[in-house]
């Protein structure tokens, strides 16, 4: 198999729901590559679409409202009107997922071990004596304490860390290339978090996975990733490599997030900058560029969709000049609102 | 695990004797309820009904009396019916048994099975013309009144098409004890099965319906989706499995009751002799040893289902089992 090809393109991919009141988008016109071995971050509120994006990735948008367009290639093959039979050769084997709640994602009636192996042997033929040996040896590798029990003890046995930690082990099985997570952290107390974050970067090194990490923490992203996408109101709004996008962020809804962190270096800010107003509804989405509404920049170029532009792979979609923006999200940090 | 054991039987115990003290309480307050009447017949005089409630010991206190009839009941086993002199209590009721339990596990094979096959097939087909087809058929199963339902049966197979090949086989109404002939048993009562099941088929299968509806939509549903093992163990082995729970205990409850004498219409319409028609016809005749025997035998069905279902959950659901 070429390597050099990327592991997962997604080209402009739209999840939108049929609602009483229309058609509603959710995510529209989301494209971006992943290659082997990479983490990449996807940031953003809730509601802007991220976890819509990596269920509708695995096909996992069960609703019968959700229409899906657009494509999404793993490995050359394309997942989106798969048929379940072939899908199911991938997911989990190839592509494993971690959900948001480890209190609710793993099924109550079962042991983990269960769990385990049930997805162990669905993609490969071992033993079951074989596939519960691998599930205790991933429990471990997870840092689960005292593998050899807890494979027999029920979900509801387990605290949160441990769930996810079972999860993990679960998502793990089967050596994906792929690791979906959809903010995996996000139920966990601190020093839990920082563990399970740790855990995904060791899991790129050990086993070769290359990561999507859904938050809408920075922190876990700047622990972790190496390449971060923004997005807002169901599109991608920024994307470049993590030190770029930290160091100079281009779009004004990146400088808000990225403002609403205290600096550990350098003077205070009298007050950290805040985003005014409140994300769009899905159903209500203004014309134009989604952000406007709340920006301090609108001009009269925003009346139109921003596409993303930009170069050395950091690209944004805004249309003010690229040589003022970061002289631009200096006068948004000063406080001073521009006329 | 055993002192759980323990402590659940001497409720069981408990119970039994609160309903057998309930019973025997209500039948002293019924009006026109006075045992000694009956038992010396019309226009008897004074000295005559003395004379009787001496000999049954009616004219002693009520917890002696209730201790004296218990001691019939369960320790000398020779408690007599107040209406039908001479005939014995306990054997009566253990001859009734066989066939009530017979009529009951019968149609409670149809129904689980019935019920597990429209529940899972309407669940899973949920919106489809099946799945309408299945929820319309089941809806008219638990409207259709039993006594109805076995009446019209009773109809086509011993009169309108009794003579064609179709129902030739089916025996007159009765019991055949299955010791005697195993498949005149069977075909005594495969036509009651299916009339009492009907409307539990109809239940189980709607009420089963909604809960893997409701199971399907949960978290652990996607992440057995993500898993890559197929739609049909999802939805078997995780869906059907978590949905159970309601299901087992409905089968508990209805169970219980039924074998307790609930079948009684189902009895009467196909005139077997069942628990259901002996606590009928005793309580017609406001025959006192019998309405006791009846309600202590059903109180233990309904105890004993609850325990079994209470047993059941420990396998099925496993945060039970560590609830205790």
């Amino acid at each position: 198999m070429p390597t050099d090809k990327p592991l997962l393109v997604v080209e402009n991919l739209c999840v939108s729901f049929r609602t009483e009141g229309g058609v509603v988008p959710a995510v529209s016109g989301v494209s971006f590559s992943l290659e082997r071995r990479e983490i990449i971050g996807v940031v953003g509120e809730s509601g802007s679409g991220k976890s819509q994006t990596l269920l509708a990735i695995l096909g996992l948008i069960s609703s019968p409202n959700a229409v899906v367009t657009g494509s999404v290639r793993f490995l050359g093959q394309e997942l989106l009107g798969l048929r379940r039979r072939a899908l199911d050769a991938v997911r989990g084997r190839q592509i494993g997922m971690i959900f948001q709640d480890p209190m609710t994602a793993l099924t109550p009636v079962h042991t983990i071990g269960d769990q385990i192996i049930e997805q162990i042997r669905a993609h490969e033929r071992v033993s079951r004596t074989a596939a519960r040996k691998r599930a205790v040896d991933l429990l471990d590798a997870v840092g689960l304490p005292s593998p050899d029990s807890a494979v027999d003890r029920y979900p509801h046995q387990l605290s949160g860390g441990m769930r996810q930690r079972a999860v993990i082990a679960m998502a793990l099985s089967c050596n994906p290339a792929l690791l979906i997570a959809d903010e995996p952290t996000t139920a966990l107390d601190v020093t839990v978090q920082a563990q399970i974050l740790e855990l995904i970067g060791r899991l790129r090194d050990e086993f070769g996975s290359a990561v999507i990490l859904v938050t809408h923490d920075l922190g876990v992203v700047a622990e972790v990733a190496d390449r971060v996408l923004v997005m807002y109101a169901g599109r991608v709004v920024e994307e470049g490599g993590k030190g770029q996008l930290f160091r100079e962020p281009l779009h004004p809804y990146a400088w808000g997030l990225f403002g609403s962190i205290p600096p550990m270096h350098g003077p205070r800010p009298a007050r950290l900058t805040a985003i005014p107003g409140s994300p769009p509804k899905l159903s209500q989405m203004p014309q134009g560029c989604a952000f406007g509404p709340r920006c301090a920049f609108r001009h009269d170029a925003c009346a139109a969709q921003p596409s993303l532009g930009g170069a050395g792979g950091h690209r944004s979609a805004c249309f003010l000049p690229q040589d003022r923006r970061q002289e631009l999200r200096r006068t948004l940090a000063a406080g001073a609102v521009p006329a | 695990m055993l002192t759980a054991l323990l402590s659940r039987l001497g409720q069981m115990v408990l119970v039994m004797f609160g309903i057998s003290v309930v019973a025997f309480l209500i039948f002293f307050a019924t009006p026109g309820a006075d045992p000694s009447a009956r038992i010396a017949g019309r226009n008897a005089s004074q000295e005559t009904l003395v004379q009787v409630r001496h000999d049954f010991g009616l004219d002693r206190p009520l917890p002696v009396q209730y201790a004296l009839m218990m001691e019939r009941l369960f320790i000398s086993r020779d408690l007599t019916s107040f209406v039908n002199r001479g005939q014995k209590v306990v054997p009566t009721v253990l001859e009734a048994i066989p066939i009530t339990l017979s009529l009951v596990l019968g149609a409670a094979v149809l129904w689980v099975l019935g019920g597990l096959i429209v529940g899972v097939v309407a669940g899973a087909t949920r919106g489809t013309w099946l799945d309408r087809t299945l929820m319309i058929l089941s809806l008219i199963g638990v409207s259709i009144p039993v006594f109805w339902l076995g009446e019209v049966a009773n109809l086509v197979t011993q009169s309108r098409w009794h003579d064609s090949w179709l129902f030739s086989w089916v025996p007159p109404l009765g019991y055949i004890p299955f010791t005697e002939d195993p498949w005149g048993w069977f075909k005594a009562l495969v036509i009651p099965w299916f009339t009492l099941a009907t409307l539990y088929i109809g239940l189980y299968g709607r009420v089963l319906r909604a809960s893997i509806i409701e199971t399907m939509q949960e978290d652990f549903i996607r992440t057995a989706r993500a898993k890559g093992i197929g739609e049909r163990r999802v939805l078997m082995h995780h869906g059907l499995r978590t949905s159970l729970v309601a299901f087992v205990t409905m089968f508990g409850l209805d169970f219980g009751a039924l074998v307790g004498g609930g079948a009684l219409l189902t009895e009467v319409v196909f005139g077997l002799q069942g628990v259901g028609k002996l606590t009928y016809g005793a309580l017609q005749t406001l025959d006192l040893p019998m309405i006791l025997a009846t309600v202590i035998y059903a109180s233990f069905f309904v105890v004993m289902a609850n325990f079994i279902v209470d047993v059941a959950f420990v396998f099925i659901d496993p945060r039970v089992r560590d609830a205790h």
